[in-house]
Order: structure tokens, then C-alpha cells, then sequence
């Protein structure tokens, strides 16, 4: 698999296939594992982050799960395809820092990757369309026991798998959800909806994740605490919680729709104007006036498009793709045009 | 001298903070000195705040704290306070004083229940199983089933001690 064969392929989350894809785009869960008494990457010497390479990729190479995967050496990838990655969701801004002795295992459906020697030797995610936390914790929880067959993770009984960062030790496991919620957004209960999640222990952040900025009323909410409950039940807490603001998201669409559809509606067309026939447009316009037409898609108010038109959009209009798909760098300037371009195409 | 918030408890920690470029010093009782952090950590991330809470019910003398290292590899606790994160899984067991008040503040418990990795599977059940008694044994108490309660106390007792024999024998584990 070479990665210009994932260009013009939609990533298996981003089908919008799964249950609540309306509202949730996307299930990622994460699980952060090291090997027992090998420094921490950002602590271990040249020859110890690539042993501990050489060890992951022997692990890798015994999964069944991870047959088809790719090992790709991060230092072997031009700065294009790191930005290329991180905009598929695939791996963290943070893992083109320093690239030499990392690493990033993409499976070709994308539903599985494993970052090796980020800030933990291994994070291993997957990435799954819709509401879908029981059979993102299932996969994951399958490839991590197979992972462990050739690797010595570190871990105590007191303590659980510990990680790098304090924050992630016990279940080092991370699940979170991709949410687009206009409408709690449009209706002013978005501010309350966090405040109450923060409590919760449960935290919110933009469409990158950690250190992001929302966005086109994307969100990426997270458990917090990985110590002290088993996994399923982190997982079972959090998804009543998130049932709860998914609720809230399609009331709080319901009555917009009853009681402004006029305004909604002039809202939605309007964004729909200015993509149909801007000449030049930013990346963040372009999310921003994108998620009202994703919202007009679910709300049924744009009949002739597709989701699969509006999640291409999306992916594609992201810089690094754009740069892919042209072959070629180019300016801020020259993307803007060239994104233009390819909006108008997808929406003649 | 006393705490500048509640004004009762003698202050044990000192916050400068500067807002507006303006420096504001705080005394802060270790009650008060939390409350703080858990404001402050609204509005910041919590893994640079790692580094500054990791003090707060720490039980050594700083000039002690100074000096620990963690035999692995090398890495010092002063470490972890300038960058929030630790050298390599022994470092748990090496810091293991100040880490525990820091886990019980960012997570709310000290013992891990899950997932254990092929190697400590059968010490996670001992654990558990001891878990599993002790809730049997906080019922028997509430419905005053005395005999009963002290059957399990023998038995929680027992797994414990299995529990630390092959902690023992692990070796490594941390605490």
C-alpha cells in the first residue's frame, strides 16, 4: 500500500455508516502501552528508540488484525505526507516532531493505526463511523492482546499500564467522539452542555484533538480518568453520558426545524451559495460554511446532496490532500483557489 | 504566617501569579492551595499543571526530593516537575510518595482495575476477587451479618497477602 492509494479513498469512519451519524461522526479509542523498564520515548537514547522500533514492528508483523497494515518510518515521509497523515485523523501533530525512530502503522481501511515512539512507545488506535464505543473497545482490546503476545508491556498491579504522562496510567485508554452539534450550538445550550461534561470529568476539544481550536461546531469529547474503573465501565459511563448530549443535539435540531425552518433554512442556502460559487476560500470558511451543509443534509433541507459528497469535501479540502491530489506544493494562495475549484466541481 | 483565603490554616504554599502584568502573591493553606489548582485547571491543560501539583501532599522535605532518582534510567523527580511526564515505567516506583497524592487528585483512585497484560493476569484476579469480597463485605456489615463479615475479612486477608507474595515476585511492581 503506498499512501496515494488512501488519496482517493473515503477513510471507513468517514462512510457515515454507523448508528448516530448524524450527530457522531466518528468513534475513535485509543490504548497507550509501553515496554516494561525501556525509557519513555522522549527519555530514551537513539538506540533505544530504535530497538524499541524493531521490537513493535516484529509485533506487527505476527498480527493477524494488522495483515495488511503498513509500517511507514516517519523520517522516510515528506513533510506533505505527515501533514497528509495528521489530516486523515491517522496520527498526532505531535508525532512530525523530532521524526527520526517514529513510526506509524496504518492498516488500508484506516479503522486501525498505531503511532510508535510518540510520546508513549505505543499508541494504538481505531477509528470507527457513527456511535459505535462497544465495537471500537472490542477491536482495540483484541489488537492489544495480540500486541502483547510479542511485547513486554509495562504495568503494575497497583498501577495498571503505565504510560509517559500520569494522566494516562491505569486503562491508558483514551475513547473519544467526533461530534457536529450546530444545533445546541445555533440554540445557545452549547456553553451549559460543556460546563456540565467538565464535571463529568469528560473533556472537549477541537477537531484535531488536544491543543485544536473547534471549528464548523465539530467537537472531539473525551474521557479523562484512566485509573480506578475497568474499561468497559469507563466505556458504559461514557456513552450514557454521550447519549444524553446526542438527545439534547437532535431536540434541540427538532425544534429549529419547527420553530425556524425559515431562518434555517436561508442559513443553510446561503452557505450553499457562497461554495457553489466562491472563486477563493480558506480552509476554515470552508469547514464553517461545510457544516452547515452538513447539517442541511440531515435535516433534509438539501435534497440533492449526498453525505458522501459533503464528507469528501471535507477531507479533501484539506491542504496536504489538496497539495496531493495537484501533486505539487503550493501556496496558501494557490490552495484557496484550487479548493474553490474543487468544491465547485463536487457540487455542480 | 496564614493562609491569604481562609485566613485559618498556616500557608504552605506560595503561588505568584501574574495577570495583566501585574504580580499578585498568594499564601495558600494546602485545602485552599487545591481549590486553586482544580480553578485553575479550568483554564489551562492539565498536563502542564502536572508538574506543579505533583508537590501539593507530597510527604518529603524538598532538599530530599531534590535527590530522587530512579535507578532505571536515570531520570530525577526534578525531572518530572519541569516537563509533567516520567523517564520509564520504574520511574512510578521510584517517585512512587509523590505520586500517589498526584494520582489520587487527577484520577480520584490509587488502584488500577481492567485490562492486565498476559504476564500479571493471575495477580489481576487475586486482585479482583478481593475486590469482589470486600463489596460482599461492606453488605454483610450494613445488614449486620457479623459472622459472616468476619468470614470474609479472613478471606480478603488471605487474597492480600497472595497479592503481595506475588508482588514480591514480580519483583518490580510498583507499590
Amino acid at each position: 500500500m503506498k499512501l496515494s492509494e488512501l488519496l482517493n479513498r473515503t477513510s471507513e469512519w468517514l462512510k457515515s455508516t454507523g448508528p448516530n451519524a448524524d450527530i457522531v461522526i466518528s468513534t475513535r479509542i485509543r490504548l497507550a502501552r509501553n515496554l516494561d523498564k525501556v525509557p519513555f520515548t522522549n527519555w530514551a537514547n537513539k538506540k533505544q528508540k530504535e530497538q524499541i522500533l524493531v521490537q513493535v514492528k516484529e509485533a506487527v508483523d505476527k498480527s493477524v488484525l494488522l495483515k495488511e497494515a503498513e509500517f511507514f518510518k516517519m523520517a522516510e515521509l515528506s513533510e506533505l505526507d505527515r501533514q497528509f497523515l495528521i489530516e486523515r485523523h491517522l496520527m498526532s501533530p505531535e508525532h512530525t516532531y523530532e521524526p527520526e525512530h517514529k513510526a506509524l502503522v496504518v492498516e488500508p481501511r484506516e479503522i486501525i493505526s498505531i503511532m510508535v515512539n510518540e510520546e508513549d512507545h505505543i499508541r494504538m488506535q481505531t477509528v470507527q463511523s457513527g456511535f459505535n464505543l462497544r465495537d471500537a473497545w472490542s477491536l482495540i482490546d483484541k489488537l492489544d492482546t495480540e500486541l502483547n503476545q510479542a511485547l513486554n508491556y509495562a504495568y503494575s498491579v497497583k498501577l495498571g499500564y503505565l504510560t509517559a504522562c500520569p494522566t494516562n496510567v491505569g486503562t491508558g485508554m483514551r475513547a473519544s467522539l467526533m461530534l457536529h452539534l450546530p444545533a445546541l450550538v445555533l440554540t445557545k445550550q452549547i456553553n451549559k452542555v460543556f460546563h456540565a461534561l467538565a464535571k463529568l470529568g469528560i473533556a472537549v476539544r477541537g477537531l484535531y484533538g488536544e491543543g485544536t481550536e473547534a471549528i464548523g461546531n465539530f467537537f472531539q469529547i473525551s474521557n479523562q480518568v484512566t485509573l480506578g474503573r475497568p474499561e468497559e465501565d469507563i466505556i458504559g459511563n461514557f456513552e450514557r453520558i454521550m447519549n444524553q448530549v446526542i438527545t439534547r443535539e437532535a431536540q434541540a435540531r427538532r425544534f429549529l426545524i419547527m420553530k425556524d425552518r425559515d431562518e434555517l433554512k436561508d442559513k443553510i442556502l446561503r452557505a450553499y451559495g457562497t461554495l457553489k460559487n466562491a472563486r477563493i476560500i480558506t480552509s476554515n470558511e470552508t469547514i464553517n460554511l461545510m457544516s452547515n451543509i452538513r447539517f442541511g443534509v440531515h435535516m433534509d433541507l438539501l435534497p440533492d446532496i449526498s453525505i458522501k459528497t459533503v464528507n469528501e469535501i471535507f477531507i479533501m479540502t484539506q491542504p496536504a490532500h489538496l497539495q496531493k491530489l495537484e501533486n505539487k506544493m503550493l501556496t496558501a494562495d494557490q490552495r484557496d483557489m484550487k479548493r474553490a475549484d474543487l468544491i465547485r466541481e463536487k457540487l455542480k | 504566617m496564614l493562609c491569604d483565603i481562609c485566613g485559618k490554616n498556616e500557608a504552605t504554599v506560595h503561588l505568584t501569579e501574574i495577570i495583566n502584568n501585574e504580580v499578585t502573591k498568594l499564601h495558600l493553606c494546602e485545602e485552599c492551595a487545591k481549590d486553586k489548582a482544580s480553578e485553575m485547571e479550568e483554564h489551562f491543560g492539565l498536563a502542564e499543571l502536572l508538574a506543579g501539583l505533583a508537590d501539593f501532599g507530597g510527604k518529603l522535605e524538598s532538599d530530599e526530593m531534590t535527590k530522587l532518582k530512579c535507578p532505571n534510567c536515570g531520570f530525577t523527580y526534578m525531572d518530572f516537575k519541569k516537563i509533567g511526564r516520567l523517564g520509564c515505567s520504574e520511574c512510578y516506583t521510584a517517585f512512587k510518595k509523590n505520586l500517589a497524592p498526584l494520582l489520587k487528585r487527577i484520577h480520584g483512585a490509587d488502584q488500577h482495575y481492567g485490562k492486565a497484560p498476559i504476564k500479571a493476569q493471575k495477580a489481576a484476579k487475586v486482585r479482583d476477587d478481593a475486590q469482589a469480597l470486600r463489596a460482599s463485605l461492606q453488605k454483610a456489615i450494613e445488614l449486620e451479618e457479623f459472622e459472616e463479615a468476619a468470614k470474609l475479612r479472613d478471606q480478603i486477608k488471605e487474597l492480600e497477602k497472595k497479592l503481595e507474595n506475588k508482588r514480591n515476585k514480580e519483583g518490580n511492581q510498583a507499590g
